[in-house]
């Protein structure tokens, strides 16, 4: 990320500009759902949410493995950056969810596989964050934390199975359906806007995450001057 | 093997030091007792309700008192600067961690061992000649537990509010394991058989592989933190 933000702040412009248009396009010009009616609008933050904070997750899981190979101190702010974005995007989709859930299934939680496994992330998420914070030692935090990111993510896969072979009642997929290509499963009014919303949200991601980059740096700058006098 | 004859030697001198004081096996056996009582006044366990609850609460006090142990785990190296002096000598960083997975396994098992029986007799629970079908399975959820256990046993070791931090961590990264054991357990009580329960096994087996190995490689960076 640029020392002198100025990439931060084109991509802050740019996802300003995606949002409002992804306000207009998911609130205003999307059609109505046939049988959920304007509440199923709230998929439009909802979905991109969640796939940001799978992006999160697996910016963690690079961040972590870089810094146990290099030590760099660069991937270990990274990660963590990723990772405090990473628990407000999937709190985020848990909460659009239960507003969701409650007019559609009558019920703000169910333990459904879909929400059972978003919940374990979170938790997961916030272990990590937990973890960082209660290692008074800053290398050993570092170390730490990469050791739960990697661990984390490789116990995804697992925690997917056994959830999901555990319930299901969440429906099934709409987008990423192994049989039918993205465009059949939704009408393309609704998946045009989707995808803006989508690009929106990456967009700020990436803003939120280079904004929380930098202030590592800077932190870590400032620590640097203060122990040996230079950057 | 080096590898071997070092893990060997670690295991031993913990074993060693247990049989001597015997504080984390009787602690944590009545630690196990006692959830089971407490099950019993929080449930209220009906005798046509066994079989079905079993499986879960039996597993719920073997991670409670699987806890207990992980923070004791490390407690012999952390006195007197016994880590530092290990790691000044030229041994396997990895055979610590086997070890100490192994030592927390058979403090495990034994504990289970008492428990099972504990709990078949409090609850009237007849599953004598299913016993090595439960405990195969037992043996495998234990084993992806002490693996996991260890490895962050050690991450925290420094940590403020030790205690607390264990679990937090540990606790969502065992579900497969807590899942897949109790779901096994169940359908043996249930039918008595393997094979409804082999995609379950399989996860099991894929948990336990892929975190030794994960954890093995992973531990030399943890301890030289």
């Amino acid at each position: 990320m640029a020392q002198t933000g100025k990439t931060s702040k084109i991509l802050g412009a740019l996802a300003l500009f995606f949002i409002l248009l992804g306000l207009y396009w998911g609130l205003i010009k999307a059609p109505p759902d046939a049988y959920q009616g304007d509440s199923q609008r709230i998929m439009y933050l909802h979905i991109p949410s969640i796939l940001t904070a799978y992006l999160s997750f697996f910016i963690v899981f690079v961040g972590s493995c870089l810094y146990l190979w290099k030590r760099e101190r660069r991937d270990d702010i990274l990660a963590y950056a990723a990772a405090e974005i990473g628990v407000l995007f999937t709190a985020l989709t848990i909460l659009e969810g239960a507003i969701w859930g409650k007019p559609t299934w009558g019920v703000w939680w169910t333990w459904d596989a879909r929400l059972t496994f978003t919940a374990i992330l979170l938790l997961i998420f916030i272990a990590y964050l937990m973890l960082r914070a209660l290692i008074e030692d800053e290398n050993r935090a570092a170390v730490s934390g990469a050791v739960l990111g990697i661990i984390g993510v490789l116990d995804i896969p697992l925690i997917h199975m056994s959830v999901y072979w555990w319930r299901t009642l969440h429906q099934p997929p709409s987008i990423l359906r192994p049989d039918k290509a993205p465009w059949e499963n939704i009408h393309p009014a609704m998946l045009e806007a989707l995808i803006v919303n989508g690009i929106a949200f990456l967009l700020l991601y990436f803003y939120l995450l280079s904004q929380r980059v930098r202030l590592g740096e800077k932190q870590e700058e400032l620590k640097n001057r203060k122990l040996y006098g230079r950057c | 093997m080096e590898l071997l004859r070092q893990t060997y030697w670690l295991l031993w001198k913990d074993v060693r030091l247990e049989l001597r004081r015997r504080e984390s096996l009787m602690a944590m056996f009545f630690f196990g007792a006692l959830l089971l009582f407490l099950f019993q006044f929080a449930f209220e366990i009906r005798p046509d309700r066994v079989a079905e609850m079993a499986p879960g609460l039996l597993w719920l006090a073997f991670v409670f008192t699987g806890t207990l142990g992980l923070t004791q785990l490390f407690q012999p190296e952390r006195e007197n600067s016994c880590l530092e002096a290990l790691l000044l000598t030229p041994f396997d960083r990895s055979a610590l961690f086997v070890s100490k997975v192994l030592f927390n396994l058979i403090l495990m098992i034994l504990v289970e061992s008492a428990v099972f029986p504990l709990f078949a007799i409090l609850f009237n629970l007849d599953y004598w000649t299913l016993l090595p079908s439960l405990f195969a399975v037992t043996f495998l959820g234990t084993f992806g537990f002490c693996v996991l256990g260890t490895l962050f046993s050690a991450v925290t070791l420094n940590a403020r509010a030790r205690e607390l931090l264990l679990p937090l961590v540990l606790f969502p990264l065992l579900i497969p394991v807590i899942l897949a054991t109790i779901r096994c357990l169940e359908i043996i009580l249930r039918s008595g058989a393997w094979s409804e329960g082999l995609p379950w096994l399989r996860l099991l087996i894929a948990f336990d592989v892929i975190f030794m190995t994960a954890g093995y490689l992973i531990f030399e960076w943890v301890v030289e933190a």
